[in-house]
C-alpha cells in the first residue's frame, strides 16, 4: 500500500508542523509577558494617577512645599519627597562614583590576575547583600558611629542612609565600568605603552576616554538604582516628609512613602491610596529619564574598534 | 646641561611616574578595601548582636510581644511558599523567552520591542513592580495580599536576570551543534530541548539562583502589596482545613516573609527587638550569600570545564 504509506508520513509531517508551530506560539507568549508588564506599569500608574490628579492639580502636585495627604489638612506637593530623594542619592553617588571609578580602573588595569579573581566575586556578593539588611547596618551601626564624631546628628537621617546606598552600588558602578573598559582594544594600551606612558596614564589619558561611554552608563545606572532605593531610606532616614537639602537631617524619599502608606491601612480608592500610584508614576519617570539618558549617551560617545 | 645631567633628569622623571602608578595601585587596593571593611563591619555586628538568639527555638517561635519568645517561623515558611511560587512564575517564562529570542525570534520590530523591553525593565525600581502587583493582581484580579501575588509579582521582578542569563548561556553554544542537529533531520523544537537546552542548563541556573537569591532579599514591592508585619499562623498544609481543602490552599493564604520580618524589628525602638532583626539578617544574608556563592562556583566550574 505504497499510497497510503505516503499519506501516512504526511499526516505525522503535519502533526509534527502542527506541533512546532504551538510551540513557537507558546514560547512568543512567554517572551511577550515582557512586554505586557511593561503595559501593565504603565497603564495601573497612568489609571490610578489619572484619578489622584482629578482632585489635586498638576500645577499644586509640583509647586506646593508641603507633602501631607493623610493630614486633615491635606497638601500634595512633591517636592519634599524629590528633595529628600535628591539629596540621599548625592551622597550615595559622592560615595559610589569616586570608589566605583577607582576599583574599575584598578581591576580593569592594575590589579594582577589573582587579585581580580578574588575581588570580582567579592564585589557581586556585595551587591547581593539584601537591601534591608543595609538598613539595618546603616541605622543601627553608621548612624550612632557618626553620632561620635558629630553629637547632634539625629537618629533618623539622609546621611547615613545615603552613605550606605553608596556602598551597595559600588558594585554595580564599578562592574559596568570595568566590562567597559576591559572592551577596549589591547592594541590602543600597546600603543601608548610604546611611546613610554605607565600604566596610570594609559589608564587615565587612554583607556578611560575610549570607554567613556561606557562608564557614563554606569554612573546613569548607579543613579537610577540609588533613586529607586527604598529599605535603606524607609528604615533609616524616617518617613517624615520635609522638604531639606541638608543630609544632616530626616526626610522621607518617594520610595519610602509608597513603604509608609503600604505599611498602613487606607481603603482601596481614597486619595491617600491613590497618592502611592503619583508617587510611583514621579519614580518611575525620573528613572525612565535617566535610562534614556543612559542610552543616548551610549549610543552617540560609542566608539567602534 | 651635559648629557650625565639629562640622564639624571630623565630617571627622576621615570621614577616619579612609576611612584604615581604605585600610589595608584594602593589607592585602587584602598578603595576594594572599604568594600571588604564595610562588609566585616555588617557581617560582624550583626553576628555579635544575633548569634545569641539563634537557636533552634529562634526557628521554630511564631513573632511575639516578647523579643525573647519571638521566633522567624512565619517568615521563612512564607519565604519558602513565596520562593515556590516565583520560581514557577519566573524559570518557565523566562527561560521561554530567552529560547524564543536567541532560537525562534525572527528579525522584525517585534523582536526589536521585546528586547528592549526586557533591558528596560531590568531598570525599573522594585517598588513599582509592587504598585504594579497592588493595582493588577491585589484589585484588579482579586487575588489579594496572598502567596500567589507575592510570588507573582517576585517573578516578574526577576524575569529579566533570567532571560539575560538564558540567553547568554544559548548564545554560547557553537552553531555546529544546531547544524548536526539539522542534518539528522531533527525539527526545531527538538534541536533546543534534546541539545540547546541541556547544554545551556548550568548557565540558565546559575541565573535562575542569582534571580531567587535577589528576590529572597526583596522587601519592597512585598510591603507595597500589603502583607502583613505580624503573622502567628502558617498557611494551610495540602489537604487540610475545611473541605473542599485542596493541595493548593496555602496559595491564597497572607504571609510574611524574612526580610519583612527583619524590617519589622528593625524599626521598633526596644534594643531587644533589635537582637532579632540581626538574628534575621544573620539568617537572610548566609541565605543569599550561599545562594550567590553557589551561582560563581557554577560559572567557574563551567567556565573551566566547557571548550566547544
Amino acid at each position: 500500500m505504497p499510497e497510503n504509506f505516503v499519506s501516512d508520513r504526511l499526516a505525522r509531517r503535519q502533526v509534527r508542523h502542527t506541533k512546532e508551530r504551538a510551540i513557537e506560539s507558546i514560547l512568543f507568549l512567554a517572551a511577550f509577558v515582557s512586554v505586557a508588564t511593561t503595559v501593565g506599569i504603565v497603564v495601573i500608574l497612568l489609571k490610578e494617577s489619572f484619578v489622584f490628579f482629578q482632585q489635586v492639580s498638576l500645577w499644586d502636585f509640583l509647586t506646593d512645599t508641603q507633602w501631607t495627604p493623610l493630614f486633615a489638612d491635606a497638601h500634595y506637593g512633591i517636592v519634599p519627597l524629590l528633595s529628600g530623594t535628591l539629596v540621599s542619592t548625592a551622597v550615595a553617588l559622592l560615595v559610589a562614583i569616586p570608589l566605583g571609578t577607582i576599583i574599575a580602573v584598578y581591576l580593569s588595569e592594575f590589579a594582577p590576575f589573582t587579585v581580580r579573581e578574588v575581588a570580582k566575586p567579592f564585589l557581586e556578593m556585595l551587591g547581593g547583600v539584601p537591601t534591608i539588611v543595609y538598613g539595618y547596618f546603616a541605622l543601627l551601626f553608621v548612624t550612632p558611629l557618626l553620632q561620635m564624631l558629630y553629637p547632634g546628628l539625629p537618629g533618623f537621617n539622609l546621611l547615613s542612609a545615603g552613605l550606605v546606598m553608596g556602598i551597595m552600588i559600588i558594585p554595580y558602578v564599578s562592574s559596568v565600568s570595568e566590562d567597559a573598559m576591559r572592551a577596549v582594544p589591547m592594541a590602543l594600551r600597546e600603543g601608548s605603552y610604546a611611546m613610554g606612558a605607565t600604566r596610570f596614564q594609559t589608564a587615565i589619558r587612554v583607556v578611560t576616554p575610549a570607554a567613556f561611554s561606557g562608564i557614563a552608563a554606569a554612573y546613569i545606572l548607579g543613579i537610577s538604582r540609588a533613586v529607586g532605593e527604598t529599605m535603606i531610606l524607609a528604615v533609616a532616614a524616617g518617613m517624615q516628609p520635609r522638604l531639606t537639602w541638608n543630609p544632616l537631617e530626616p526626610a522621607a524619599t518617594i520610595t519610602a512613602y509608597i513603604v509608609q502608606v503600604a505599611l498602613g491601612d487606607l481603603p482601596h480608592g481614597s486619595i491617600g491610596y491613590q497618592t502611592i500610584f503619583a508617587a510611583g508614576l514621579t519614580l518611575a519617570l525620573v528613572t525612565l529619564l535617566f535610562n534614556v539618558l543612559g542610552h543616548i549617551l551610549r549610543k552617540r560617545y560609542r566608539q567602534a574598534y | 646641561m651635559g648629557d650625565a645631567a639629562k640622564v639624571r633628569e630623565i630617571r627622576a622623571l621615570i621614577a616619579a611616574h612609576k611612584r604615581w602608578d604605585l600610589a595608584f595601585a594602593m589607592l585602587g587596593l584602598l578603595a576594594l578595601m572599604v568594600g571588604v571593611l564595610t562588609f566585616v563591619a555588617l557581617f560582624g555586628q550583626m553576628a555579635i548582636e544575633g548569634a545569641p538568639r539563634l537557636s533552634w527555638d529562634f526557628f521554630t517561635h511564631f513573632p511575639s510581644r516578647k523579643p525573647d519568645q519571638a521566633g522567624i517561623l512565619s517568615a521563612w515558611v512564607g519565604s519558602t511558599l513565596v520562593m515556590i511560587v516565583t520560581a514557577a512564575t519566573a524559570v518557565p517564562l523566562g527561560v521561554g523567552a530567552g529560547v524564543y529570542l536567541e532560537e525562534y525570534a525572527p528579525r522584525n520590530w517585534m523582536t526589536d520591542l521585546i528586547e528592549i523591553n526586557v533591558t528596560n525593565l531590568a531598570g525599573v525600581p522594585s517598588i513599582v513592580y509592587g504598585l504594579l502587583a497592588l493595582g493588577l493582581f491585589v484589585y484588579q484580579f482579586g487575588l489579594g495580599q496572598s502567596i500567589l501575588t507575592a510570588g507573582l509579582t517576585l517573578g516578574l521582578l526577576i524575569l529579566p536576570v533570567v532571560i539575560v542569563a538564558t540567553r547568554e548561556a544559548i548564545r554560547g553554544i557553537p552553531a555546529a551543534i544546531r547544524e548536526g542537529a539539522y542534518a539528522l533531520g531533527a525539527s526545531k523544537w527538538q534541536t533546543t530541548s534534546d541539545h540547546i537546552l541541556p547544554y545551556s542548563m548550568a548557565g540558565i541556573m546559575t541565573g535562575v539562583i542569582i534571580g531567587m537569591a535577589r528576590a529572597i532579599g526583596e522587601t519592597a514591592p512585598v510591603i507595597t502589596i500589603g502583607a502583613l508585619t505580624f503573622i502567628a499562623f502558617l498557611p494551610a498544609a495540602p489537604f487540610t482545613g475545611d473541605p473542599p481543602a485542596g493541595l493548593f490552599d496555602w496559595i491564597m493564604s497572607p504571609f510574611t516573609v524574612m526580610p519583612i520580618q527583619m524590617f519589622n524589628w528593625t524599626s521598633r525602638p526596644e534594643a531587644a527587638f533589635h537582637q532579632n532583626a540581626a538574628a534575621a539578617g544573620l539568617v537572610l544574608v548566609v541565605m543569599t550569600l550561599s545562594m550567590n556563592a553557589l551561582a560563581i562556583y557554577i560559572r567557574y566550574r563551567l567556565r573551566k570545564n566547557i571548550k566547544w
